[in-house]
C-alpha cells in the first residue's frame, strides 16, 4: 500500500461508482437470485413458488443424467487438459531449441487464441462431416465408419479435438516463457557432467516447469468448464443421447430450453462453487510464487 | 541451447512445421472451402485447393447475407461485433483504472470491501449466472440494445488487479511532488498516472478486444433482432441451414471473415498481445 494517499472521502466512492453498480445489478443480484431460486419450487405458471429447501439439490444428484454430465464434464476437461498441454509442451521445447527462426515460428503459433471458439467448433465440425468431410474419408479407407451425429465417442473425439486446438497456444505461450525463466548454467553443469537431452528434461526441465505446469492445467480445466460453451453449442449440442453434454451446456439447456428454474439455478450454485474452489487454488499458487 | 545436437535440431523443426500445419490445417480448409460454388458440397469429398468463385460468396455474404437461413447481410454483423468489442474493451478499461486509482490512492471505509465485491466477478463468468443475468437485462428494458450487449459483460477484476499492480510499482515520490506543486487528485491522475500505463493499457485492449468480438452465448440470448446480431453469435444460425442445404461455402466465408479481425490484431500486435496475455493472469 502507498505510504502517501489523498486526503478525500468521496472521491474515491465517486470513483469506484460505476465498477460497483455493474457487479453489484448483473453479477452479485443475479448470483442472490439463482442461489434462492435453487432452493425453491415454481410451478408452471409462475404463479406458486414454495420453498423446498435442499430438495432441488437432492434431485440432482439422484438424476442420471445429471451424474452423466458430471461424468461426461470429466472426461472432456482430463482430456483437452491432457492435450493441449501435451502439444504446447512439446512445441515449447522445440521453440526453445531455436536461436533466430522462434520468433516467426511463435507468431505462426499462437493465432488461434484469438479465433472464437464457435468458429473452431465449425470449423472442425466441417473436417469431420460424415457425408463430405475430409477426415471421415481418411477415417473409411482405414476402415472405420465415422458419425458423430450417432456415436457418443465420435461426438467427444470431435469436441475434444476442436477445444484443444483453441488452448494449444495460449499453453506454448506460458511454456515458452517458464522455459525461458529457467537458468542456462543449470542445463550446461547438468550437460558437463555427462547428462544426456532426455535426462536433462525429466530431472531439471519438467521438475523446473511444475508451477506453469501447474497454473496451466487449473487455466484450462476452467477454460474447458465454462469458455467451451460455444463449441458444444455449435457443433453437438449435447448429444448424441447426452454424450458430450458438459455441466455448462446443462444449465444453460435446463434453465432456458427446459424451463426447469430450480433445477437450473441448484446447477448454477454448483458451478460457481467450482469456479470459486478453481480461483482460490490459482491465486493460492500466485501468492506462493510471488514470495520467492 | 546447450550443445550442439544437429539431430535433435532437425526434429525440432520437424515438430515445429508439424505443429504449424495442424494448427492452420482446418483454416486452410475453410478458406478453401469457401471459394467454391455450392455444388463443390452435394458430394463426394470437401475441395482441397481454392476455387473460382471466393469473390463472388465474400461479396455475397458482406452485401446480402444468407436470405434462406435469415441471415442478414454479414458487413452490419461485423459493425456490431466491432461496436460491442470496442464498448466493452474501453468499458472495462475506464472502470478498472478508476477502481484501481480509487483502491491504491484513497484510504476510506469499507475499502477492503470494494476490493472484495470486484474480486468476486472473477468468480461468476456469465455462463454460470445466465439464466437470472438475462431476467435482470430483460427486466431493464435492455433486450436488443447494444447497453444489453456490452455493460453485464464490463466489469473486470483481471483489469483492476493489473492497473493496482501498476500502480503500486510507481514510486510515492511522484504524487508527493505532485502534491507539493499543487496538484489535485484527477490531475495527478489524468497527466501522471495514465501516461505512464499507457503501454499497459495498450496491452490489456488487445486482450479485451479479442474477448469481446469473440462473446457467444450473451449475444445470442439478448440480441432478438436481427438489427443486432453479431457475427460470432450469427454463425450458428447459418450452419444450422447449412447442415440441411449444403451452403457450406456461404458458411464458410462467414466463419473467415469472423476470424480475421482478432487474428489481425495478434498478428500485427504481437508484443502488446503476448505482454497483455501475461500480465493480465499475474
Amino acid at each position: 500500500m502507498k505510504r502517501t494517499i489523498f486526503p478525500n472521502r468521496w472521491l474515491p466512492w465517486l470513483l469506484l461508482a460505476p465498477q460497483l453498480a455493474v457487479t453489484l445489478v448483473f453479477f452479485l443480484w443475479p448470483a442472490g437470485q439463482a442461489v434462492r431460486q435453487s432452493f425453491l419450487r415454481e410451478d408452471a405458471f409462475g404463479l406458486k413458488t414454495t420453498f423446498i429447501g435442499l430438495e432441488n439439490y437432492a434431485a440432482l444428484f439422484r438424476d442420471p443424467q445429471y451424474l452423466n454430465s458430471m461424468q461426461v464434464t470429466a472426461v472432456f476437461s482430463i482430456s483437452v487438459a491432457v492435450l493441449s498441454l501435451g502439444m504446447a509442451l512439446l512445441l515449447a521445447l522445440a521453440v526453445d531449441r531455436m536461436l533466430g527462426s522462434a520468433r516467426i515460428y511463435t507468431t505462426l503459433l499462437v493465432w488461434p487464441y484469438a479465433v472464437a471458439p464457435v468458429v473452431a467448433g465449425i470449423m472442425w465440425w466441417f473436417i469431420f462431416n460424415p457425408t463430405i468431410g475430409i477426415m471421415p474419408y481418411v477415417l473409411r479407407q482405414m476402415g472405420y465408419d465415422w458419425n458423430h451425429g450417432l456415436n457418443g465417442n465420435d461426438a467427444m473425439v470431435l469436441v475434444v479435438i476442436a477445444a484443444s486446438w483453441k488452448q494449444v497456444s495460449y499453453n506454448f505461450l506460458f511454456f515458452v516463457a517458464g522455459l525461458q525463466a529457467i537458468p542456462a548454467s543449470l542445463r550446461e553443469a547438468a550437460a558437463i557432467d555427462g547428462a544426456g537431452p532426455v535426462k536433462r528434461f525429466f530431472t531439471i526441465t519438467l521438475p523446473l516447469l511444475s508451477p506453469t505446469t501447474f497454473f496451466l492445467l487449473v487455466v484450462t480445466i476452467t477454460y474447458t468448464l465454462f469458455d467451451t460453451f460455444p463449441v458444444i453449442h455449435a457443433t453437438t449440442e449435447g448429444g448424441p443421447a447426452q454424450s458430450t453434454n458438459i455441466l455448462v451446456y446443462k444449465v444453460f439447456n435446463d434453465g432456458f430450453l427446459g424451463l426447469n428454474l430450480g433445477s437450473s439455478a441448484a446447477q448454477s450454485v454448483i458451478l460457481m462453487a467450482i469456479v470459486i474452489g478453481l480461483t482460490v487454488i490459482q491465486f493460492r499458487w500466485i501468492e506462493r510464487r510471488v514470495e520467492y | 541451447m546447450v550443445e550442439h545436437r544437429p539431430i535433435l535440431t532437425l526434429l525440432a523443426h520437424l515438430v515445429l512445421i508439424l505443429g504449424v500445419l495442424t494448427v492452420a490445417f482446418p483454416v486452410w480448409l475453410a478458406f478453401v472451402a469457401s471459394t467454391h460454388e455450392v455444388t463443390a458440397f452435394t458430394s463426394g469429398v470437401i475441395p482441397l485447393w481454392p476455387g473460382t468463385e471466393g469473390a463472388a460468396n465474400y461479396g455475397a455474404m458482406l452485401g446480402q447475407g444468407m436470405s434462406t437461413s435469415g441471415a442478414p447481410p454479414l458487413l452490419g454483423m461485423m459493425v456490431n461485433s466491432l461496436i460491442m468489442a470496442l464498448i466493452i474493451a474501453c468499458g472495462k478499461i475506464a472502470i478498472s483504472i478508476t477502481s484501481a486509482f480509487a483502491i491504491v490512492y484513497f484510504r476510506f471505509p469499507f475499502r477492503n470491501l470494494a476490493f472484495w465485491l470486484i474480486f468476486i466477478t472473477l468468480m461468476l463468468p456469465v455462463e454460470v449466472r445466465i439464466v437470472p443475468t438475462f431476467k435482470v437485462v430483460a427486466d431493464l428494458g435492455l433486450l436488443n440494445s447494444y447497453a444489453g450487449l456490452t455493460v453485464p459483460l464490463i466489469a473486470s477484476a483481471t483489469a483492476t488487479f493489473l492497473f493496482r499492480q501498476v500502480f503500486l510499482t510507481i514510486p510515492d515520490e511522484l504524487m508527493e511532488a505532485a502534491r507539493i506543486d499543487g496538484a489535485g487528485p484527477m490531475k495527478f491522475f489524468r497527466d501522471m498516472l495514465i501516461p505512464l500505463s499507457r503501454t499497459n493499457i495498450a496491452a490489456l485492449f488487445v486482450i479485451l478486444f479479442i474477448y469481446g468480438w469473440n462473446q457467444y452465448l450473451w449475444p445470442l440470448l439478448v440480441t432478438t433482432d436481427a438489427k443486432f446480431y453479431t457475427v460470432v453469435a450469427g454463425i450458428k444460425r447459418m450452419a444450422e441451414a447449412a447442415d440441411a442445404l449444403p451452403q457450406w461455402n456461404f458458411v464458410m466465408a462467414a466463419v473467415m471473415l469472423a476470424m480475421l479481425p482478432p487474428v489481425a490484431v495478434v498478428v500485427f500486435m504481437q508484443r502488446l498481445f503476448v505482454k497483455g496475455l501475461v500480465e493480465t493472469e499475474k
